[in-house]
């Protein structure tokens, strides 16, 4: 006779979805936010209008394995300098990803990249090839 | 696999990312968990632990938030356990308890972590009063935890609360109707949220009717209903007074320590539960044995059950 099968569950991915600063545009973080969670994902939604320290802040007490920031309004370089010079003064390393999404020039994705930012999705990204980032990214 | 004694240290000193790891290492019961919560829960009992449960959309976040706020003005520190149900369908869920909260964001005497059922709500039970003894332990004055107030299971978790609040709102008809059945014995304090609201008296006065009904026994903490307008802060300062003179009430007469033994009960047996069906699963000898036996009606199940439990 076949034993019954326990099922085991991974641990679903933490994920952080933030909008930061002057951008009152979050349809499509919450299609991604959707998207991510009929992917099996936990998704935690920050809301409009966050400032960088919040965000932060919110990413380590919910420790997340991803964090993904959406920008439409062009004010990325900034903010995602000024994200990346409070993450340097957390008192231990953080430990999960960041993603950027959003309008961003190509030109600008290589720079983001070299601050240490995990992937750049921009408007064309599927949904797949969100899910598909997002679980390389955490490794899971 | 980790260093957790130094993990549990890191917490009693308060130290935020050691809080969060905490925290994750309780709700995913990953190894060390027991030992990190064994060690914490020696430290704990300090904080005042407020449940605030009801159904969906009374505004319970936003209310929550109010509530820290006030409490951060009386320059008390705050943990908050919001927790959302996860999706029955693909397990994955989208907690956005922190939109509602935003006025405490950047703020450090604020700890807010957002949990999923994760499908399962008996273990979620569990890893919610886990989660409370590592706030409590980590230092923080009041720790509220938030649920949905659908089921009997969200009851159990709020119940490991020393003071709970049932949030309803004018409106809902039967709102009354649908937290009466098991919340209603439960609520310490009664909040009429968004009592800007029309209908928000006759909300109230049902709510008295219904607490006039109930069988008082002399000495019995006398359940109040309050209003309130979460975002705007009105008529929390009043809650907050409440929840004050309920905390003042059970230390008075003991109240404080039968709600302690009650929920050490509570833990022990989940803890106990989820031992027993560790050791009894597939794949376990006596176990399959049993299960054979049962199967080709050789046992019963009651009586394999008593025997299993025996042999652990």
């Amino acid at each position: 006779m076949t034993a019954v099968q326990e099922e085991t569950v991974a641990e679903p991915i933490r994920v952080m979805l933030a909008k930061i600063g002057l951008d009152g545009h979050d349809r499509g973080v919450k299609v991604v936010a959707r998207t991510l969670r009929d992917a099996g994902m936990e998704v935690v939604y920050t809301g409009l209008h966050r400032r960088p320290e919040q965000v932060v802040e919110a990413a380590v007490q919910e420790d997340v394995d991803i964090l993904g920031i959406s920008l439409l309004s062009g004010a990325h370089m900034p903010i995602f300098t000024r994200l990346f010079d409070l993450l340097a003064q957390l008192d231990e390393p953080h430990r999960f990803a960041i993603v950027a999404g959003g309008v961003m020039p190509d030109e600008d994705e290589t720079e983001l990249k070299q601050m240490g930012v995990g992937a750049v999705l921009g408007q064309d990204s599927t949904p797949e090839s969100i899910v598909a980032e997002i679980r390389s990214l955490a490794g899971r | 696999m980790t260093a957790t004694a130094p993990l549990a240290e890191r917490v009693l000193r308060g130290e935020q990312g050691a809080l969060a790891r905490a925290l994750t290492l309780v709700e995913r019961r990953a190894p060390g968990c027991d030992e990190v919560v064994a060690e914490l829960h020696r430290a704990a009992g300090r904080a005042h632990v407020i449940g605030v449960t009801g159904p969906p959309g009374s505004g319970k976040s936003t209310l929550v938030a109010a509530m820290a706020a006030e409490y951060r003005r009386a320059g008390r520190t705050v943990g908050i356990i919001a927790v959302d149900p996860s999706s029955v369908f693909t397990g994955g869920a989208i907690l956005g308890d922190r939109i509602r909260m935003s006025e405490l964001a950047g703020d450090r005497g604020v700890f807010i972590r957002s949990f999923a059922t994760r499908g399962a709500l008996g273990g979620l039970a569990r890893v919610a009063l886990d989660a409370v003894t590592v706030l409590d332990a980590a230092g923080r004055d009041v720790v509220v935890l938030e649920t949905v107030g659908v089921g009997q299971a969200e009851v159990d978790v709020v119940s490991g609360a020393q003071s709970v609040a049932v949030v309803s709102v004018p409106g809902l008809g039967d709102g009354v109707q649908a937290i009466k059945a098991g919340l209603l014995e439960i609520a310490d304090v009664h909040v009429v949220n968004k009592a800007d609201r029309e209908g928000a008296h006759r909300t109230v006065s049902e709510l008295r009717e219904m607490l006039r009904l109930s069988r008082r026994r002399p000495g019995q903490w006398n359940v109040p209903v309050e209003q309130t307008v979460a975002h705007s802060g009105e008529g929390v300062p009043d809650l907050i007074e409440r929840f004050d003179e309920h905390m003042t009430w059970m230390a008075g007469n003991g109240e404080r320590e039968r709600r302690a033994r009650r929920a050490a009960a509570t833990r022990i047996r989940w803890a106990a539960e989820e031992l027993v069906r560790g050791r009894l699963r597939p794949g376990s000898p006596a176990f399959d044995a049993a299960v054979d036996e049962v199967a080709g009606k050789r046992d019963d199940p009651a009586a394999a059950a008593r025997r299993l439990l025996e042999q652990l």
